[in-house]
């Protein structure tokens, strides 16, 4: 049998300005029929481009300039327009990153799945039952009702299964998924990869899957490939290749990751040096060696080759001429023994929030976006809100920074002094302690300034700084966000994602703030980018004892930076208390289902399978809201009544059942 | 469902009225505004103080400006558009039978304006950076810039003059049929289809290449469709909603703003009817002309929106209950 994806020394090269840059260095690797590959790496190391080759959609600029594809057997560089188009019509399919996008918005989801089955000559009234019968094999629930929904209609979650379904339908011989959870939360991303397990097994599709989340290519796939500046730097069996990388950088790569239990106290964050050599740059020697700890004169000279590494067979290649030493890098960071005390010292208290609420009123209907939240976060800490999309946790961080007001009856008091709902009815002071850093700072800055400028301005309304005050202020700023001073005359557009993001969080620091408002502020960006920028924010905070609301969807990084940890569900808190408490347990049910939805790396536990999606605000369950989906319900009760928000010590817990019998990790 | 539209139209509907209204207050305002006097107009230079200032009373003119406004806004709520101060007679016929003519006039030139500059952007965009779209992209800009009265000139010239295969003027004898009529409406058509070709093909080509690397189009090519499917099934779709707007707004302008072509080709539509009005200071005239433009303008967008909604359910209003 043929394999169901084959590559061999492919090159791929992008023309920019009259020049062609190569952005692929001769990839090979072979993927068996119904096996499964991940590609990892940092943005730009030429993932997606390889897909995109894969598939015969390079982009106008691409070309393939050496190499061949072959999928399930088939040539794809010699195949014409019809063949190419059997092709994809029979044998395989792909899907993306951004489900919105990728579902024509003015079609309804039955006629566009039903194309799928149009174009291999089934008569329609089967297709659509086809269609419907595959909507519920990726779980969603009234397949009719869906089909007959346009797009816009439905969740992330339900369009990406949708997506799943269309690709699935044929019956592929090879699947390509480019970040296909990317954006979704952690519940649903769990889900969609369940979805995506079960019928890629029960179908026999291969699977080339392109992610850089590390946690979820362990769990999907049986090989991986490490992808660095065009060049596969190493591929092997999944479980050798994570538990033993015998490339420096894939060594790089595991560490920047918030290991599980890893504090802020416990010390910094690995992190890669340097950066991606840039497009087209001919590089003599090994491709990694600029940034590379075992890097010596032969690395800068001469090109490794690819070479069997592994010792228990099973091929394990690596293109370092040390990869027997890499084993050495230490695995796991020194974790200096510091007592993580369960409760933070009392602090002094920063931030009082007492039974904020907040309805907005859509269309003569009143949806209660949050309800009666009462948090307190101390000077200096961090204090972590989580929970899906739907919960309120944008709604509380609006909340904060006086962007909606809220409802009467609720306070926010910073330091003791209660503040106005409106930011525009708050003192300039107020408004100064309160800043916000968001998840892309590419809309969060404006492109037509410099970074001088950006920052500049933000001192000088913020801090009220002018003249050679203002210039020495910016010297400290930037050298405190660890940005170079060279970067001060370029524009946003000039920067990689990480820098810009320093940009950003320099400019929310220019005014000395009390709270800073972080809104997903890693979640765009590259692993060891991540581990830099979470560095940044854990020593800003220890320098300035400043507090933070940390929101992501991300319990790793979570875990790392906060103190105290808020859950919220459709607007209620389910559960508040110190951060490792909430992590140990007992905790409430639906805690224990957002943390074990979590991908981690290496992690042996049975993950709990949350029913459906957060309900709608407009309606939301009687009794306790979480009833409809919680797994440890124990009857009429949670139906009936809303439990109250149960104390104990710092810690409290919104639930019926007793705290000795809550679940605990 | 159906409540959801009653509900957007009656809005749509209040707004429009609230919009008209706005109008009549402004141009009344800019026609006190106007030099000239009525009875003199009418009576001519010779005629005597006296008698100027009579007929000026007897037609009215001579009240303050709010009553006269008042007055006529009464008759217009019933039904009635008033007297027109140059010809004694009711203005509704006058309006009417313009109207028709503009309406005629719009028409042709849209039958042939709008399918052949979406279709010219169309196919512009599917060759996107070659010899054909920049053919394309270059003659709708260089036509797009040329003035109405040039083009009128060139075409009353070459086809009228030199090789006499169409009318010079565009009115048509009485009783001509509408095959004769089209005949006549041809020539002024074309220096609106010249000025108008430029900017819908252009529109029509930025939302053709912006549909074209979507990413829903990428999914369509990826399920192996036929290239013709996945242009016409999801890239024309997606990419002619931004046009179907621009079309209602030059639709609105093919009616009522024609004084150059029409004065030109010596058309009695309603953009020559209300220059007529404007220069004899004849309220009521000037007051229905421009209202029924405005009528025509906010027609045409509604009818756009509608469409606009019909082609892109994220648009539809907001069902209630």
């Amino acid at each position: 049998m043929n394999a169901a994806l084959s590559i061999e020394g492919l090159e791929v090269a992008y023309r920019a300005r009259g020049r062609e840059q190569r952005v692929l260095g001769g990839v090979s690797f072979t993927i068996p029929p119904g096996g499964s590959y991940g590609l990892v790496g940092e943005s730009g190391c030429g993932k997606s481009t390889l897909a995109l080759a894969a598939l015969g959609i390079l982009p106008r600029a691409g070309r393939i300039t050496a190499g061949n594809i072959r999928i399930a057997g088939e040539d794809l560089l010699a195949l014409d327009a019809g063949a190419l188009r059997r092709l994809r019509a029979r044998q395989v399919s792909m899907v993306f990153q951004e489900p919105a996008r990728a579902l024509n918005p003015t079609l309804t989801i039955g006629r566009q799945m039903a194309e799928t089955y149009e174009i291999l000559g089934v008569p329609r009234a089967e297709g659509e039952a086809h269609a419907a019968a595959m909507l519920g094999r990726v779980h969603i629930a009234a397949a009719s009702r869906v089909m007959a929904s346009y797009p816009h209609q439905l969740s992330g979650g339900q369009q990406q299964r949708v997506l799943i379904a269309m690709a699935l339908a044929k019956e592929p011989a090879l699947l390509v998924l480019d970040e296909p959870t990317s954006g979704l939360d952690a519940t649903v991303e769990a889900e969609v990869l369940d979805v995506i397990a079960t019928l890629r097994r029960e179908l026999g599709t291969a699977l080339l899957l392109i992610s850089h989340n590390l946690g979820v290519v362990e769990r999907m796939c049986e090989r991986v490939g490490v992808l660095y500046a065009g060049m596969l730097v190493e591929e092997g069996p999944t479980e050798a290749l994570f538990a033993d990388p015998r490339h420096p950088y894939t060594h790089g790569l595991l560490r920047c990751l918030p290991a599980a239990g890893r504090r802020k106290a416990q010390g910094r964050l690995e992190t890669i040096p340097g950066f991606l050599p840039a497009p087209g740059r001919r590089i003599t020697g090994c491709v990694f060696a600029k940034r590379c700890r075992l890097a010596d004169a032969r690395c800068h000279k001469e090109a490794p080759l690819a070479r069997d590494v592994g010792e228990h067979g099973g091929g394990h290649f690596s293109l370092c001429h040390y990869a027997e030493r890499v084993a050495d890098l230490s695995r796991e960071t020194s974790v200096e023994p510091s007592p993580a005390s369960d409760s933070p010292a009392p602090a002094k208290t920063e931030l009082e929030i007492e039974n904020l609420s907040k309805t907005y009123v859509t269309g003569g209907a009143h949806v209660r976006a949050l309800s009666g939240v009462s948090i307190v976060l101390g000077t200096g800490e961090t204090l972590g809100l989580v929970g899906e999309s739907g919960s309120g946790k944008t709604t509380l961080a609006r909340l904060l920074l006086g962007l909606t007001a809220p409802d009467a009856g609720g306070s926010i008091r910073l330091d003791g002094t209660r503040l106005e709902g409106a930011a525009s009815g708050r003192s300039q002071a107020a408004r100064k302690a309160l800043q916000i850093v968001f998840q892309n700072p590419d809309s969060a800055l404006n492109r037509a300034h410099t970074v001088r400028y950006l920052i500049s301005r933000a001192l000088g309304r913020l801090g009220g700084f002018r003249g050679v005050r203002r210039e020495q202020r910016l010297r400290e700023l930037l050298a405190a966000v660890r940005l170079e001073p060279q970067y001060l005359d370029r524009r946003p557009r000039q920067l990689s994602g990480g820098l810009k993001q320093r940009v950003a969080i320099a400019r929310a620091f220019a005014g000395e703030p009390r709270i800073v408002v972080c809104d997903e502020p890693t979640s765009a960006l590259d692993v060891s980018v991540q581990a830099a920028i979470l560095n940044l924010l854990a020593e800003l905070q220890r320098e300035r004892r400043t507090s933070y609301v940390f929101i992501s969807h991300d319990l790793g990084v979570v875990r790392y930076l906060a103190d105290r940890i808020a859950v919220l569900y459709l607007g209620r808190l389910m559960e508040f208390g110190p951060a490792e408490r909430v992590f140990r347990g007992p905790h409430h049910p639906y805690t224990e289902a957002l943390l074990s939805a979590v991908p981690a790396l290496r992690a042996e536990h049975a993950r709990i399978r949350l029913a459906g999606e957060i309900p709608s605000p407009v309606d939301p369950p009687s009794g306790c809201v979480f009833h409809t989906r919680c797994p440890r319900k124990l009857g009429r009760i949670c139906e009936r009544e809303e439990p109250p928000l149960e104390r104990m010590a710092d810690h409290a817990i919104r639930c019926h059942i007793p705290r000795a019998e809550l679940p605990a990790a | 469902m159906r409540s959801g539209w009653g509900a957007w139209f009656a809005r749509r509907i209040s707004l429009s009225l609230l919009t008209l209204f706005l109008l009549s207050l402004v141009v009344f305002a800019g026609g006190q505004l106007l030099p000239g006097n009525v009875g003199r107009t009418i009576l001519g230079p010779l005629a005597d103080a006296r008698a100027v200032a009579a007929l000026n009373h007897q037609l009215g003119v001579d009240r303050p400006a709010i009553v006269q406004y008042l007055g006529w806004i009464g008759g217009l709520l019933h039904g009635n558009m008033g007297e027109s101060l140059e010809f004694r007679s009711p203005v509704a016929p006058f309006i009417g039978a313009a109207l028709v003519k503009s309406l005629k006039l719009a028409a042709v030139a849209f039958m042939i304006v709008v399918p052949l500059s979406i279709g010219g952007g169309v196919v512009a965009a599917l060759k996107a950076g070659t010899a054909i779209d920049r053919t394309i992209s270059l003659a709708g800009l260089s036509l797009t810039i040329i003035p109405e009265f040039v083009s009128s000139i060139v075409v009353i010239l070459l086809f009228g003059i030199w090789l006499r295969i169409l009318p010079i003027s565009a009115s048509w004898p009485e009783g001509a049929g509408p095959l004769d009529q089209l005949r006549h409406l041809i020539p002024p058509a074309i220096p609106l289809v010249v000025i108008q070709f430029g900017y819908i093909a252009r529109m029509a080509r930025a939302g053709t290449i912006e549909a074209l690397e979507a990413d829903y189009t990428r999914t369509a090519i990826l399920k192996g469709l036929p290239r013709a499917l996945v242009v016409q099934r999801h890239v024309l779709r997606n990419a002619l909603l931004p046009t179907i707007t621009v079309i209602a707004t030059q639709t609105a302008y093919l009616v009522g703003g024609l004084v150059v072509v029409e004065t030109l080709f010596r058309y009695q539509g309603i953009g020559s009817l209300i220059l007529t009005a404007a220069r004899g200071k004849d309220f009521p005239m000037l007051e229905g002309g421009i209202l029924t433009v405005g009528a025509v303008y906010i027609g045409a967008t509604l009818i756009a929106d509608a469409l606009a909604v019909l082609v892109n359910p994220r648009l539809a209003p907001e069902m209630t209950g």
